[in-house]
């Protein structure tokens, strides 16, 4: 009896709560720290504070794999959050987690939310749809690399700023300039295998992958040793061995080199502007990324890095509800452009694009819509649509590893690419095993 | 003759043992057995579906080159890291046990390394060594040396073995004084009375009457540097340039963790298990023999 009475007080007290604090949490694990993860909680606060039905939470969980790593643990655990941020090279391990994930499509047509996703610009849409035309995660931040110039660099060396670098034999060409002009550092780059292999073969209109780049199917196998990659790394090895292009590690390491005056060129993240910008104590400017001039298709559009919002399976309707309001709030016109034009990051929206440009954002910050032309110049092909390969993250290892063998001269471009490939392509079977 | 304690029944001695024992099992056979059990599939990361492959990731691992070529990675850098430290410690507390004067300083500050964690240490390290705006690095330079670790495997490799030795020195140093404090002097003193000079006292007294030390953290030493080095590497090379830092343990983490491929991970563990457990076994059938107690 007693304890009957005692557990009806609970219940009635449960009632109680949940009348006096109707708002349920919506749990949103991302991977910015710094400025970035005050910009993400500025965004939640914003949400949270547009209705009184939901209340976003955002949490910190270490880099991108890292919170990759905790979102697996998570849900092995039957404690997985509502939203999991998730680089672009993790889309394969979310995709083939069928049952651990809720599809965006899904997501919006059950809760009827007012949702296109035609909005998207094409070659970020793209990266998370599948080949039917589905979206499965929700663009959040994308970039695309670009190429930074110190302008000062130029003149120090007796060079015109403003010489022609639309292609790599014009670039080839400052290089010697900058290097007889006694510059030690004429061209370093940042993520070496996004930039050099991934990108250079969107751009040229050539498979990275088979299979539409890993998209038509798990049974993908790298094509990245093609001729034109092949000879870009081998101009790039060259580079590297006259002293031209100076390798500083796996991730962004170049950019301080970049960013204290060091080096004259970088090819780096688009979103690498926030930083340059307040730093460089130079004058700096963005152009477009190379291109090699005579490869039939190039420049084609370059793809994106960055990451999306997975939703998380094993939740209630109702909290999905929340979920699908703040996905539309996050792809407001509005929010986007707010956020583009904080970070450097790309809009995800043509409208996020537009009304930057409305609000004289470009013209007061010459250089910074280079990244989004150069995106949207041409409709994506297959070959530059984007990735998915399985194990990717580990792939990109392989690869640097190939890469700084030819950096060193210990191997030629060819036979690094071979042995990237082959040894790649061991990860891809083994994710085909796992997944299939 | 020998005098031994026997307890009656065996009730009294389970139950003294029983918080090892459990302490074991929660924290090592448990776990340990996971990893065997989890090295005989290929599952899917999120848990939802998972594959019997038998010894199938065994198959693959060993068949990979640059699996077995990690081997030789991980024996010439814990070789390195036992030799570099033990040899330092030793030499530091042979100075340290001579000195009358301030040893309590010079001992607490040759302790504080050891307060540092690895992961700490390796970005101290990788800090003095930035090939571009590194103290020693920029030094180096101006002595004609253009130092790169980023790119040169060799450099790569010392800067780990380094970083990883550093903080240890502190630890082996402790046990090394405490080792040499407690030979009786007059040993010593015999021996210098009949002329042996300070080497041949070292090599004939000093030496074989530290070797329980020694052996001691011979054995602790190596399981460091397989394992608790993982800060130092992954804060300075990420087991590069190429594959030139890539020890065992760091491939586990890459395997599992940056590629998600549980099954082979799980292996790995598995093996690093055994080789460690190899390892130990040798030193104590082999090198205890000549460990003078």
């Amino acid at each position: 009896m007693q304890i009957k009475t005692f557990l009806g007080a609970m219940a009635s007290t449960a009632a109680l709560a949940t009348g006096a604090y109707a708002q349920s949490e919506i749990q949103w694990w991302h991977a910015h720290s710094g400025r970035l993860g005050e910009l993400v909680d500025e965004i939640a606060n914003g949400f949270n504070d547009s209705q009184s039905d939901f209340v976003v939470v955002p949490s910190h969980k270490g880099n991108y794999s890292e919170t990759l790593n905790a979102g697996i643990a998570a849900f092995r655990a039957g404690e997985q959050p509502h939203l999991l941020q998730v680089f672009e090279v993790g889309t394969a391990t979310m995709m083939a987690a069928q049952g651990a994930t809720k599809p965006v499509y899904t997501l919006m047509a059950e809760s009827g939310a007012d949702w296109d996703p035609d909005a998207y610009i094409g070659a970020v849409k793209g990266y998370y749809t599948t080949t039917d035309g589905q979206m499965l995660s929700m663009p959040f931040n994308s970039s695309t690399p670009v190429l930074w110039v110190n302008r000062d660099a130029f003149t120090a060396a007796g060079l015109d700023p403003d010489m022609d670098l639309s292609t790599w034999q014009q670039v080839g060409e400052a290089l010697d300039g900058l290097k007889a002009g006694g510059s030690t550092c004429p061209l370093t780059t940042a993520w070496q295998s996004w930039i050099h292999l991934e990108n250079l073969s969107a751009y040229h209109n050539v498979p990275f992958a088979t299979q539409e780049n890993g998209f038509a199917g798990l049974d993908t196998e790298l094509a990245l040793n093609g001729p034109v990659q092949v000879a870009h790394i081998e101009a790039m090895g060259q580079w590297a061995k006259d002293g031209k292009f100076i390798y500083n590690g796996r991730r962004n390491e170049g950019g301080a080199n970049f960013r204290a005056g060091e080096c004259a060129l970088f090819t780096e993240s688009s979103a690498g502007y926030a930083g340059i910008k307040s730093e460089a104590a130079f004058d700096f400017e963005v152009r477009p990324l190379p291109y090699w001039d005579g490869i039939d298709g190039a420049p084609q559009n370059t793809i994106i890095g960055g990451a999306s919002l997975w939703v998380m399976e094993g939740h209630d309707a109702a909290e999905y509800e929340g979920v699908a309001q703040f996905l539309t709030y996050l792809s407001s016109p509005e929010v986007q452009a707010k956020w583009h034009q904080d970070t450097g990051y790309l809009p995800v929206t043509v409208a996020a694009g537009d009304l930057t440009r409305e609000q004289g954002f470009y013209d007061a910050n010459p250089g910074t819509d280079i990244a989004v032309i150069q995106m949207t110049a041409n409709q994506p092909t297959a070959n530059s649509k984007g990735l998915r390969l399985g194990g990717f993250d580990q792939i990109r290892g392989i690869i640097d590893e190939e890469l700084e063998a030819v950096w060193v001269g210990d191997k030629d471009a060819q036979t690094a690419l071979d042995s990237a490939v082959a040894r790649g392509n061991q990860l891809l079977r083994r994710f085909q095993q796992a997944n299939q | 003759m020998e005098k031994r304690v026997t307890f009656k029944g065996w009730l009294l001695p389970v139950l003294l043992l029983l918080p090892q024992i459990v302490v074991t099992a929660v924290f090592f056979f448990y776990p340990a057995g996971q990893a065997v059990w989890q090295s005989l599939f290929i599952p899917d990361p999120f848990g939802l579906k998972s594959q019997f492959v038998g010894l199938g990731n065994f198959q693959y691992l060993l068949n990979d080159p640059y699996y077995r070529a990690s081997f030789v990675t991980t024996a010439v850098f814990s070789g390195l890291v036992t030799v570099v430290s033990m040899g330092m410690a030793l030499y530091l507390a042979l100075l340290a046990d001579r000195l009358i004067k301030g040893s309590g300083t010079y001992r607490t500050l040759l302790i504080w390394p050891y307060a540092v964690a690895p992961a700490v240490a390796g970005v101290l390290w990788l800090f003095m060594f930035n090939t571009r705006v590194g103290v020693v690095s920029w030094y180096l330079g101006l002595l004609g040396y253009d130092w790169n670790h980023v790119l040169n495997d060799a450099e790569a490799m010392g800067l780990v073995v380094a970083a990883s030795s550093w903080g240890r020195v502190s630890y082996n140093f402790l046990f090394f004084l405490a080792g040499l404090q407690a030979i009786p002097r007059s040993v010593i003193e015999a021996a210098a009375i009949d002329g042996a000079h300070f080497w041949t006292r070292f090599r004939t007294i000093v030496f074989p009457l530290l070797s329980p030390t020694t052996f001691f953290l011979l054995v602790v030493n190596i399981v460091y540097a397989f394992f608790e080095t993982f800060g130092v590497i992954h804060t300075i090379t990420s087991g590069g340039p190429q594959q030139a830092t890539t020890i065992l343990v760091y491939k586990v983490y890459k395997d599992g963790f940056v590629g998600q491929d549980l099954g082979g991970s799980a292996a790995q563990s598995v093996i690093l298990l055994v080789v460690v457990g190899i390892l130990t076994v040798i030193q104590f059938k082999f090198i205890e023999r000549r460990v003078h107690y």
